[in-house]
Order: C-alpha cells, then sequence, then structure tokens
C-alpha cells in the first residue's frame, strides 16, 4: 500500500467541493435546528394541551427513529404525495428537525435553571412576555448551553456521511466517487478523514475556549 | 387620624381589595379579604409567616391568580397572573407602570450590570431614550448610595447592596405604589440597617405609597402610619402603629408580638 501524494493531490479540489456541501448543508440544518429547539422548548412549556401533546408528539417520534430513516421518508416518500424537495435542502430539513428535537431538550433544561424570580422581577417591572424571553430569560439560558450546542453541531458535522443516502453529493459521496472511479482508495479515504478531523478538532477546541471564558 | 394624613377629602383610594378571595389547590391563603388604602400612606403588614402577608403583595402586583372579588389600583382593575400561556412574541403588557415591587431575594438580573438592571426597564417598557434612562439610573443610585457601583454586576455586591439595587431599579419606574417584600429577611444581621435606611428616606421623601411586610417590628413603627395585622388569609386588627404595636387590644395580636419579642 503506498500514498500518491501527487494523486492526493489532484482529488483535493473534488473533494474541497464536497466537503463544502458538506459544511453548507450542516450550517444551515444547525441554524433550523436551533430554532426548532426553541420553538419546541417554548411549546413544551405551553399550558395548551394541544399544544403540549404536538410538541411532545414531535419529540417523541424524531427522537425514536433513525435519521436514515427519516432522511428516507422525506426524500423518497414525500415526493409520492406530491412534496419534492431538493436533495440538499431535504438534507438541511432532516437534520434540522431531527437534532432539533434533541436540541430542545437542552434549551428545556437550560431555561427551567433560570430562576422563578428572575421570571417575577420581570413581570414586576412590567415587562411584556417578548422583552422577558429574549433581555432575561434567554441570555441566561443560553450561556450554560454553549458546549451542549457545540457537541450537538459536531454531532452533526460527523452524521453527515449518512446524507450520502439522499444523493448529496457531499465529502462522503464525493470521496466514494473518486474511489469508485479510479479503484484507488487509500488516498480519497484518508483526505477525507483528515478534512473531517481539520474541521471538527478546532470547532470542538474552539467552543471548549467558549465554555471556559463563559465561566471565568 | 393618622391613615387620612396624604389623601384629600372624598379622594378614591389607591390600593382597593374587594372580598378577594386566593386558593392555592384547596388551600384557601386568602379569605374574603377587604382592604383600601389611600395615596401615599405607609402601612406595615405583620402576621405569623404563612398568614398571607406576601400574597395580598403579590395579588396587588399582579404576580397571583385569584378566584374571587375585586383588585384595583389607582381606579384600574388588577386582572391577576393568567393561568392560561401566551406565546412568547406576544406584545400584551401584563399590567400598567404603577406598582414597583422589592423582593426578599433581591432577584437582580445576574447578566446585566447594576446599571443595565435599572435602565432595562425604563428603557424597553417606558421607552424612555438610553441617555434619560442612564441619567434616572444615577438618580435612583444616588438615593441609594451606590453610584460608585454602576459598573459592577450583582454577583460582585453584598447582600445589602443588591437590595439597595433592586430598590432603586423599582424605584426607576416612578411607581405610585412601592410594595416591599420581606426585603431584609434573606440579610445578615449587620446588613439589614443600611436597606431600612434607604426604604426610611422614601418613606419620609417620597409621595409614593408604600406597603411593606416586614418582621422588623421597630422598623414598622418608626415609619408605618398604619399597621394591618394579618393571620389565616385575614386581616384581624386595623390601626395606627400605636394601636397595633404599642397598645394591642386583639388578644391574637398581643400573643404574636410577645412571641416576636421574645426572639
Amino acid at each position: 500500500m503506498n500514498f500518491d501524494y501527487a494523486f492526493a493531490w489532484s482529488i483535493l479540489p473534488d473533494l474541497l467541493q464536497g466537503l463544502l456541501v458538506t459544511l453548507q448543508v450542516v450550517v444551515l440544518g444547525f441554524l433550523m435546528a436551533v430554532i426548532v429547539g426553541l420553538v419546541l422548548a417554548i411549546a413544551q412549556r405551553s399550558k395548551r394541551p394541544w399544544l403540549h401533546r404536538l410538541s411532545s408528539g414531535y419529540l417523541s417520534f424524531f427522537r425514536h427513529t433513525p435519521l436514515m430513516v427519516q432522511l428516507y421518508v422525506l426524500f423518497f416518500a414525500f415526493p409520492l404525495i406530491g412534496i419534492t424537495v431538493p436533495a440538499i435542502s431535504t438534507g438541511v430539513i432532516g437534520l434540522g428537525l431531527y437534532y432539533g428535537a434533541y436540541i430542545a431538550e437542552a434549551y428545556r433544561g437550560a431555561i427551567e435553571s433560570v430562576p422563578a424570580g428572575q421570571w417575577e422581577a420581570a413581570r414586576a417591572l412590567d415587562f411584556d412576555t417578548a422583552t422577558t424571553w429574549r433581555r432575561i430569560i434567554l441570555p441566561q439560558a443560553l450561556k450554560p448551553m454553549l458546549p451542549v450546542l457545540g457537541n450537538y453541531l459536531i454531532g452533526m458535522f460527523k452524521e453527515t456521511p449518512l446524507l450520502a443516502v439522499i444523493t448529496i453529493p457531499e465529502l462522503f459521496q464525493a470521496a466514494k466517487q473518486i474511489a469508485g472511479m479510479t479503484y484507488r482508495y487509500n488516498e480519497p479515504y484518508t483526505v477525507m478523514a483528515l478534512m473531517f478531523l481539520a474541521i471538527s478538532l478546532p470547532t470542538s477546541l474552539f467552543f471548549k475556549f467558549l465554555e471556559r471564558r463563559s465561566h471565568a | 387620624m393618622p391613615d387620612l394624613a396624604h389623601s384629600p377629602p372624598g379622594a378614591p383610594p389607591q390600593i382597593l381589595l374587594k372580598q378577594v378571595v386566593k386558593r392555592f389547590g384547596k388551600t384557601q391563603v386568602i379569605d374574603h379579604l377587604d382592604l383600601s388604602i389611600p395615596q401615599g400612606q405607609k402601612v406595615a403588614l405583620i402576621g405569623p409567616s404563612g398568614s398571607g402577608k406576601s400574597t395580598v403583595l403579590r395579588l396587588i402586583k399582579g404576580l397571583e391568580s385569584y378566584q374571587q372579588g375585586s383588585i384595583e389600583v389607582a381606579g384600574s382593575p388588577v386582572p391577576g397572573l393568567r393561568s392560561g400561556w401566551r406565546w412568547p412574541w406576544s406584545k400584551k403588557p401584563p399590567v400598567v407602570h404603577r406598582v414597583g415591587m422589592v423582593f426578599q431575594q433581591f432577584n437582580l438580573f445576574p447578566h446585566l450590570t447594576v446599571q443595565e438592571n435599572i435602565t432595562e426597564a425604563p428603557l424597553r417598557v417606558l421607552k424612555l431614550t438610553q441617555e434619560e434612562a442612564e441619567e434616572r439610573a444615577y438618580e435612583y443610585l444616588g438615593l441609594v448610595g451606590l453610584v460608585h457601583k454602576a459598573a459592577a454586576y450583582p454577583g460582585q455586591l453584598s447582600g445589602g447592596q443588591q437590595q439597595r439595587v433592586a430598590i432603586a431599579r423599582a424605584l426607576a419606574m416612578r411607581p405610585q405604589v412601592m410594595l416591599f417584600d420581606e426585603v431584609t429577611s434573606a440579610l445578615d444581621p449587620e446588613l439589614v440597617g443600611e436597606v431600612l435606611a434607604v426604604i426610611r428616606s422614601i418613606a419620609h421623601a417620597q409621595r409614593t405609597t408604600l406597603l411593606l411586610v416586614t418582621h422588623e417590628m421597630n422598623f414598622a413603627e418608626e415609619i408605618a402610619d398604619r399597621v394591618l395585622f394579618m393571620e389565616a388569609g385575614k386581616i384581624l386588627a386595623d390601626g395606627s402603629a400605636q394601636e397595633i404595636l404599642v397598645d394591642p387590644d386583639n388578644e391574637r395580636t398581643r400573643r404574636f408580638l410577645n412571641r416576636v419579642e421574645r426572639r
């Protein structure tokens, strides 16, 4: 087994192209998950039974079925009932909905950890509900959530090879294609692994840094 | 009659509770309570723990729901906390800005500086400009003697200082009514004095109506125009500080005061 640096160099543009797609899906999917999670967490605090049940049903479904199954349903079953979405958007939506269900739980814990006195103080000062959430509750809830969100972001990034099953030309798919066409496995897969590492390791360190700073 | 000292004859009461009933589950904590307080009166609310003193304050501020009766502040009804739930982006303000409240546990916003704690509500609720709000913050920080702590975070202050900031924060909304809910109970004994001094200066200098729940009987006697003794969700005695604290004719009040003084 030998490693051909010239060959590795020559496939770099194709792999970078794949990496770019991966990053795009992860960043957009993560943003969506953060928003979906927040809406779910707020709905979970609701005293309206239907809203509470709806969000509980959502959480239960998305946490108890595999991500790959959800992606298949989104990509292959939904077009049969007339809903067709491009592969990349499907990937973003799939990751966003799935991780949103997990991030909701993190939000819930963080929101509950804000003492009741903070709500009362805000109410005593006649803040409206929107201002109370935005200026008082969420800033306090989000700080301890940062490391958790970081873990989910990296977890999501590492799950992206799954997106190959719905034909998204992300990094894993790109590496597999090169391997399939050239019958050389060493270079594309090694470079792919290094690329995953090159993104997730600094991201992880960055979140560790944020965490340490917020404890200071 | 000291309880009429600040109120022109015929003026409507600032705070008016009629036949208010409040239950937590099956426990009735406020039992058909009637209470009328004219503007500018300084009222101390005393009684054993669990008698419903704090609940009365919380009802007036709109922090609690109630099952029967009516509550009015300055002629407008206080609807009581909705048991329902609103979307977090709903814009409806809960109550009008007439009542300020200070809590036992200070409840300062730990992620904001002292100055921001005070300016936040004038900025967001009263829609003052940054300059106006800061001016107010310094005015009231001056009143509580903490101008030099404007840039500090609550966590860097002593309990007494935090409570003084909380008082300044409530005053910065220029409320007509100030509610003090056992504001010295969470403080170390040596820090109680500085907080009482601030309340004393408010009581003397401002036309604000003042309602305080306290266990500091000497302090109540000193600043209150009127003292209410509560037990089991009812007002059992209502009169001047002299009548209630010095020379109580109510048997229950006498027994309560004996017990407090023996501590």
